[in-house]
């Protein structure tokens, strides 16, 4: 009786050898099979996304890609120069609201306010809004500024990636600050110096690394980003006028943006240079936070 | 006898005061910047729903359960795009939470040596940092095609269920809850890590040691003592999928109608947000910013209960 071996087994088990075959510990071998099979299931969708935008990019990557203008549908050639730029632009301008703002912010959670509980209302309130739908992020910079000045614009998009990166930055700042030792807080404090002269001469420099890791992995998150693009930005066929001639101020071509509208479009050119720019996109933003990651771990 | 030490002409150790305005001004100064961090979230509450006050005033609370979308009339229902929302975000997360948990246990109870196991943390975190886009035109040409046998075999062996009645026409809810799941995947799947990680290892040890299997002790012991983590997990991956925009509007099928079925084309606030803002006008922008509120407060809700859950994490230890 092959059940009763079974239940006699797991039952009067006065050993404390497990048999390979008892229900139990054939239940155990199965779950660390499935939780396996979970973990393999989840890379799956990883290497099919690498794949496809490598196989299909990579043969339509070209120099002219990034001088030309996209083409008009079925014809051949063209590239995304405006988009590259606009990305740069558009990224760059929230960067430099973003990263000020969130240093800043960081100082006082990180030197001045550590362990009170305005700071930890403001952490939790940093951390919520890192998980306000960048859409919603969207609609706001169009309320702030699109509305006011009555344009799509570079600008418009720089705001609402810059509210995306802030919580990113603010994180990874006051945790960067929070890491450099005391010792060289006091130090300073005894020679002397001044809380202005502690903060931005002894304690920020040290955590400058630290703070690019995630300065980099914000810049990488905002590259890719096109919900808070739509409706911002929008899109360019042409190249902006240059800054000094207004160029920030009229609407800007974005890698993400391309990729969005030219994949959904009916033309096979066009479709290409969206598997192009998925491609840029991609390298982009896996080297940014890949090289990010790698840095913050060495330094461990 | 003559002071040693000439204090005169000594630079004073005292600060003056303007030395010491700057001083408290720097500290004002920041402190003015973390503020400004957190009013920002109510910043945008205000001005989204400063813009959403004409619809707000026009249609109120029925805007959620009209289904009228009607550009043309001036009348706006999110009815079926709030439903899409919830119904996308659950399919995301009935898939997404099983197997993120097997991961993180996975990666938490020592089954592999560390160096094996880190590469495939990091692999799974590269998941995350995949922009929305490019999972959208992958889901567009490879995921739709790929698919499309299966949501047909559903529909044709269970198509009196109506969760599968209508034939699938490549685009879908349910795809769109498909790519959903692999994109909240890393971030349960991380803090449910964390979750398990907090567990004491007496706990475990205790369990062994009483002749428990692992996964008796997983299923008895460090599951029940991690949930709180890993329901908060859960609650960040649901405001994701609810917020998740371009991957959604661009396999989902954005029909203007609710359907019971999974198979059928939809569309969810930020896909509707993502269609008609740029070219909308007058009661339309303000219905869009209204359904934009909607989504805010939604995701807010949920963002805060999963904050609050996973914030006492490390507390409970």
């Amino acid at each position: 009786m092959v059940g009763n071996d079974l239940a006699a087994n797991s039952f009067s088990g006065r050993t404390l050898n497990k048999k390979p075959t008892s229900p139990r510990t054939l239940f155990s071998s199965i779950m660390s099979g499935v939780a396996m099979f979970c973990a393999v299931l989840a890379l799956i969708p990883l290497f099919a996304v690498l794949y496809y935008v490598m196989v299909q990019g990579f043969s339509y990557l070209n120099l002219d890609l990034f001088l030309k203008l996209p083409p008009p549908p079925l014809v051949k050639g063209g590239g995304f120069g405006n988009a590259f730029i606009g990305t740069l632009i558009t990224v760059g301008l929230a960067s430099l609201i973003s990263i000020p703002f969130g240093v800043m912010a960081a100082i006082y959670l990180a030197e001045f306010a550590r362990d009170t509980k305005l700071a930890y209302w403001i952490n939790f309130f940093t951390n919520v809004l890192s998980g306000v739908p960048s859409i919603v992020i969207g609609v706001f910079a169009y309320a702030l500024v699109v509305i006011r000045t009555g344009t799509f614009s570079a600008v418009a998009g720089g705001v609402a990636l810059a509210v995306l990166m802030l919580p990113t930055i603010v994180r990874t700042a006051t945790e960067a600050l929070e890491a450099v030792p005391r010792d060289f807080r006091q130090a300073a404090i005894g020679l002397g110096a001044t809380r202005i002269q502690t903060t931005l001469g002894i304690v920020l420099p040290a955590a400058v690394p630290a703070i690019l890791t995630g300065v980099m992995l914000a810049i990488a998150r905002a590259a890719g980003e096109t919900a808070p693009i739509l409706f911002t930005a929008l899109f360019n066929q042409f190249w902006n006028r240059p800054i000094w001639q207004g160029g920030l101020w009229e609407p800007t071509a974005t890698m993400s943006m391309l990729v969005y509208n030219f994949s959904v479009v009916p033309y096979k050119n066009q479709q290409q240079l969206a598997w192009a720019g998925a491609l840029v996109l991609v390298a982009l933003v896996l080297v940014t936070s890949i090289a990010a990651r790698f840095l913050t771990r060495r330094r461990r | 006898m003559a002071p040693i030490v000439d204090t005169s002409s000594a630079p004073s150790w005292k600060r003056t005061d303007a030395s010491r305005w700057i001083d408290n001004g720097f500290v004002w100064l920041t402190a003015a910047f973390a503020i400004a961090v957190a009013i920002l979230l109510i910043a945008i509450a205000l001005q989204v729903g400063g813009q959403a006050m004409p619809a707000i005033r026009a249609f109120g609370l029925g805007f959620l359960v009209n289904s009228r979308w009607d550009p043309v009339a001036n009348i706006y229902g999110a009815w079926p795009q709030v439903y899409g929302t919830i119904v996308t975000a659950l399919i995301a997360l009935v898939i997404a939470m099983p197997v993120g948990v097997g991961i993180a246990l996975f990666l938490s109870e020592d089954f592999l040596p560390d160096k094996i196991k880190q590469p495939i943390v990091f692999l799974i975190e590269l998941l995350a940092a995949i922009p929305s886009v490019i999972y959208g035109i992958w889901g567009i040409f490879v995921f739709i095609p790929f698919i499309r046998p299966l949501g047909n075999w559903l529909h044709q062996n269970f198509g009196w269920i109506p969760l599968f009645s209508t034939p699938p026409a490549g685009p879908g809810v349910y795809v769109a809850g498909i790519i959903l799941a692999v994109m909240i995947l890393p971030i349960i799947a991380a803090i449910s890590r964390d979750a398990l990680v907090a567990v004491p290892s007496e706990l475990r040890q205790a369990a062994y040691g009483l002749g428990a299997t692992r996964w008796e002790t997983i299923f008895k012991v460090i599951l029940p003592a991690a949930s709180s983590g890993i329901l908060g997990g859960a609650m960040l991956g649901l405001g994701r999928a609810m917020g998740e925009t371009m991957a959604v509007t661009m396999v989902i099928g954005n029909s203007n109608a609710a359907s019971p079925s999974i198979l059928a084309q939809g569309s969810t606030v930020a896909s509707l947000l993502a269609n008609q803002f740029a070219e909308a006008g007058g009661l339309q922008v303000s219905s869009l910013m209204y359904a934009a509120l909607v989504l805010f407060l939604l995701t807010l809700i949920v963002n805060i209960i999963a904050q609050y859950i996973v914030s006492r994490i490390r507390l409970k230890y």
